[in-house]
């Protein structure tokens, strides 16, 4: 069953990823958890995500397009990452989320992939 | 020709078997695929199937086995319905290496019931939903235990039910190091629907409706974790309390306080059983909540056999309830103790240390408030507070118990 991690980050969590001083022990913490999650062969796909100041946000209203700069909501966690990971069932997947560097600072919010949607006809 | 008793014979076999085996039936049907409702539907056409079928072919030789089957098929053919919709073939492959009738199933219960008290359901679903998927108690019951309205409980249910479906909960006993974690949870389930059956659904027609079925669940728990304490620490809490029922009120109905209850009406197998299962607990050598909870209840009953209640076990039992779960029940009831061992300062103190939210509305509180009041001499103040605490009395006979002590 695949699961998605939707790793949530403070705001001084993503200033760590470039402070001098922290940038060492942020970067080795994901580093650290991604790689027990390779190892144990988990991951379909994942990716780290710039911060939420190099968002944009797109609507489009009454036929027009509404371009704003920022995330979609002024949040106090932004997301900062995902990965989809297939494992048996909910309680793996939960003791993932609880191995990620940010379960501890900020959360991760972890849902059931929806299965494929079958084929017209099929 | 099928004559009449034949007819009643199966009816009864078929009832015989949805009521002792409902649980473990869901259980069994819910292991692959999760889903609960599903389940209970498959076994409920089951049992429709079996009240028409059986007076004419005879009950079989093993009814369950025969249930199961006939439930297994139900969920095969709509598999098959859903494939067509959702390309289901893996759930199908899954589903079609089902055990020929007769094989031995085991038991899912404890599963379903860890599943249901799992850390991803609403804590306000776990009570109930114990109670209907392992015992198939009816909605509308549930909702009166509960004090809920029939259909938000059913909405509830049936949330809980599609977040376990749904959502992937895992539909296992926990591996031993998250044991006692997850262990807490299903036993505070079955505490819960221990409480609310004496508060509120148990009758003087039924006087064990819910009660008793919480007993039963903590009987099978504590038989399927033999090594765990606390399952038996609360079922020995729960037979201690449900011994003391008959004296609990007088022939005229009115209320009868622990410290004045007939000794000689309380059930002794109850009791002796009671003990048996605080003295094997303490061989794990874990102790914890329950088992602590029972110890208090063994000092209330040793009353009557020593002629004194033993006061400086009750609040080192009370101390140690008080380390080990932290509540306000746990707090009150160690202020009584010491006010009635004539600490009044410390009892006093205790009472007013706890948060004034929680126990403005608390009837307990306000009880133990006026009882310090009273050994106190403070005639005034213990008849304002017992005042609050009538105010706040639901039972009837309870209130009029403590009318008659207003100074």
């Amino acid at each position: 069953m695949q699961f998605m991690l939707i790793l949530n980050e403070t705001a001084a969590d993503f200033d760590r990823r470039n402070d001098p001083v922290q940038a060492g022990d942020y970067w080795g913490g994901w580093t650290a958890f991604i790689g027990a999650m390779a190892k144990a062969g988990v991951i379909v796909n994942g990716d780290g995500l710039q911060g939420p100041m190099t968002a944009t946000t797109v609507r489009v209203r009454d036929g027009k397009r509404v371009v704003e700069d920022g995330p979609y909501a002024d949040t106090k966690e932004q997301l900062g990452g995902y990965f989809v990971i297939d494992v048996p069932d909910l309680d793996a997947a939960l003791d993932w989320a609880a191995r990620a560097p940010s379960a501890l600072t900020a959360s991760v919010e972890v849902r059931p992939v929806l299965p494929p949607m079958p084929s017209p006809g099929s | 020709m099928v004559d009449a008793p034949d007819r009643t014979d199966a009816r009864r076999a078929a009832e015989q078997a949805a009521r002792a085996s409902y649980g473990r039936l869901v259980s069994i049907l819910t292991a692959r695929g999760n889903d609960i409702a599903a389940a209970e539907d498959a076994l409920s056409d089951a049992l429709v199937a079996a009240l028409r079928s059986w007076p004419e072919t005879g009950v079989p030789r093993n009814p369950e086995a025969w249930l199961v089957t006939t439930a297994r098929n139900r969920q095969k053919n709509d598999a098959r319905t859903r494939r067509v919709r959702e390309a289901a073939e893996p759930e199908l492959a899954l589903r079609s290496d089902l055990p020929d009738e007769g094989a031995a199933f085991g038991d899912n219960r404890l599963a379903l019931m860890f599943v249901c008290a799992h850390p991803a359901i609403d804590p306000a679903a776990r009570a109930p939903l114990i109670l209907q998927t392992v015992l198939g108690l009816d909605a509308a019951t549930i909702a009166r235990a509960f004090l809920v309205e029939p259909a938000a409980m059913s909405q509830r249910l049936v949330r809980a039910k599609v977040r376990i479906r749904d959502a992937g909960l895992r539909f296992a006993v926990p591996e031993p190091e998250d044991l006692p974690d997850r262990l807490g949870a299903v036993l505070d389930a079955i505490y819960a629907a221990f409480g609310r059956g004496w508060d509120s659904l148990d009758t003087p027609e039924s006087p064990e409706a819910v009660t008793g079925e919480a007993i039963w669940l903590a009987r099978l728990v504590a038989e399927q974790l033999p090594g765990e304490p606390e399952p038996k620490g609360l079922l020995a809490l729960m037979l201690y309390s449900s011994a003391r029922r008959r004296a609990r009120r007088d022939p005229k109905g009115r209320f009868v306080p622990l410290d004045r209850q007939d000794a000689r009406l309380w059930d002794r197998n109850r009791i002796i059983e009671a003990e048996g299962l605080l003295t094997a607990a303490a061989r794990a050598g874990r102790f914890g909540r329950y088992q602590c909870e029972a110890a208090i209840q063994s000092v209330h009953v040793q009353r009557p056999v020593t002629g004194r209640l033993n006061l400086s076990a009750l609040r080192t039992l009370y101390d140690l309830l008080v380390s080990q779960s932290d509540s306000i029940g746990a707090r009150i009831g160690r202020a009584v103790v010491l006010a009635e061992s004539g600490a009044l300062d410390d009892a006093r103190a205790e009472l007013d240390g706890l948060p004034a939210e929680r126990v403005q509305r608390h009837q307990p509180w306000w009880v133990a408030q006026y009882r310090v009041a009273l050994l106190a001499g403070d005639t005034a103040a213990a008849r304002e507070r017992l005042a609050v605490a009538i105010g706040l009395t639901d039972d009837a006979a309870v209130r009029a118990y403590l009318v008659d002590l207003l100074p």
